[in-house]
């Protein structure tokens, strides 16, 4: 890390990680959101590569929520299941972060790797209307990247894509290792 | 596709993790696109003020304020009610100037910091500079002309976090050329 933190230990490493003291309003994080996806999108050249980029960030969003989330949800046990972990991904980290549950968790009928966590209205996109040439755009790309740490964090390494159907429907992918370590268990 | 957002005077609340979360992924971001921290702060001061030119509008819908008859009324309006709506705090106001004209607001907790620190070599970030675009842009779309800067910073070592507002002019509505 090339980064260093020389100011001697600061109060925020003290702070207790109990529940956030303040709520705000939607708005606020939809005109940031906004504002996030126009930056990202006067860099890129692609509906692919915006995907990308609020993929990353929300990559980056989501190591950062599942620890704190994990040690005030589920103090002392760790899930090491993979239904365990889409069971908490859909109830506590979604409730969470979005304010409600994901509607839905489904398995696919030929693939135990494959799973859809499905949403009709996903917070992200709340106040969202995407133009017809960039119809393929779902900016639930940044839960997807959000998806995609947390899993990988915890010890599930998956790919998650956002799609249009059903609503947005983030589709997990799991790696070979994980379903197969879990089927010994 | 039309979207209700079932507005009335309560607005939609959610938990304030994600959202500093996001603007954490947002400026990390930033910093790693654009090479020095002066350029980060100007990049965040400007996407604040796109936020706020929007945002004084959600603003005027939701709170039914009428028009503020001076700078103190503007002040109040600020701190007690806006930084209540859209962070859930609310900043007290204090160090007016003997004019009349300038103001501090003081956040004893500002949601944009949760759990920050600011590295070595980023001392000269202005981490939460997008607040300063965002009232710079609303007030410039409600006719006033403000200069907001940040003065104390908790991520700085400071004890408060201090914004100083000072209200430059009023902006006149220009008729378009040979309208008049």
């Amino acid at each position: 890390m090339d980064a260093r933190f020389t100011r001697g230990k600061s109060p925020v490493l003290e702070r207790a990680l109990g529940r956030p003291r303040s709520e705000l309003s939607l708005a606020a994080f939809a005109l940031l959101f906004s504002e996030l996806v126009q930056y990202c999108q006067r860099r890129v050249a692609s509906v692919a590569e915006l995907q990308a980029r609020l993929a990353r960030l929300g990559h980056h969003v989501g190591l950062r929520a599942l620890d704190a989330l994990v040690a005030r949800e589920r103090p002392g046990r760790r899930e090491t299941k993979v239904l365990g972990v889409l069971l908490f991904v859909k109830g506590p980290l979604w409730r969470a972060l979005f304010g409600r549950e994901a509607d839905k968790l489904e398995q696919a009928n030929d693939d135990d790797r494959t799973f859809y966590v499905i949403e009709r209205e996903p917070v992200v996109n709340t106040f969202v209307s995407v133009p017809r040439e960039n119809s393929s755009l779902n900016c639930a790309a940044f839960a997807a990247g959000l998806l995609e740490a947390v899993l990988g964090a915890a010890g599930f390494p998956a790919r998650v894509s956002a799609h249009w159907h059903k609503g947005t429907t983030l589709m997990i992918k799991f790696d070979e290792a994980v379903i197969a370590r879990d089927k010994s268990l | 596709m039309s979207r209700q957002g079932g507005r009335g005077t309560e607005s939609k609340k959610m938990n304030s993790e994600l959202f500093t979360l996001t603007y954490g992924a947002l400026v990390t971001q930033l910093c790693k696109d654009y090479e020095n921290d002066e350029d980060v702060n100007k990049q965040l001061d400007k996407m604040g003020y796109n936020i706020g030119v929007r945002l004084i509008e959600d603003f005027l819908a939701r709170s039914n304020v009428g028009r503020c008859h001076d700078f103190r009324e503007t002040a109040d309006v600020i701190a007690k009610i806006a930084f209540k709506m859209y962070l859930g705090i609310t900043p007290s106001i204090t160090n007016w100037s003997p004019g009349g004209d300038e103001f501090s607001l003081i956040l004893e907790n500002n949601p944009l910091v949760d759990f920050v620190e600011l590295p070595d070599n980023h001392s000269t970030l202005i981490y939460s500079n997008l607040l300063c675009g965002v009232l710079r842009g609303a007030l410039e779309m409600v006719q006033m002309a403000v200069d907001v800067k940040f003065v104390q910073d908790t991520l700085k070592g400071d004890s408060i976090t201090e914004i100083r507002m000072k209200f430059i002019r009023r902006i006149e509505d220009n008729l378009p050329a040979g309208e008049e």
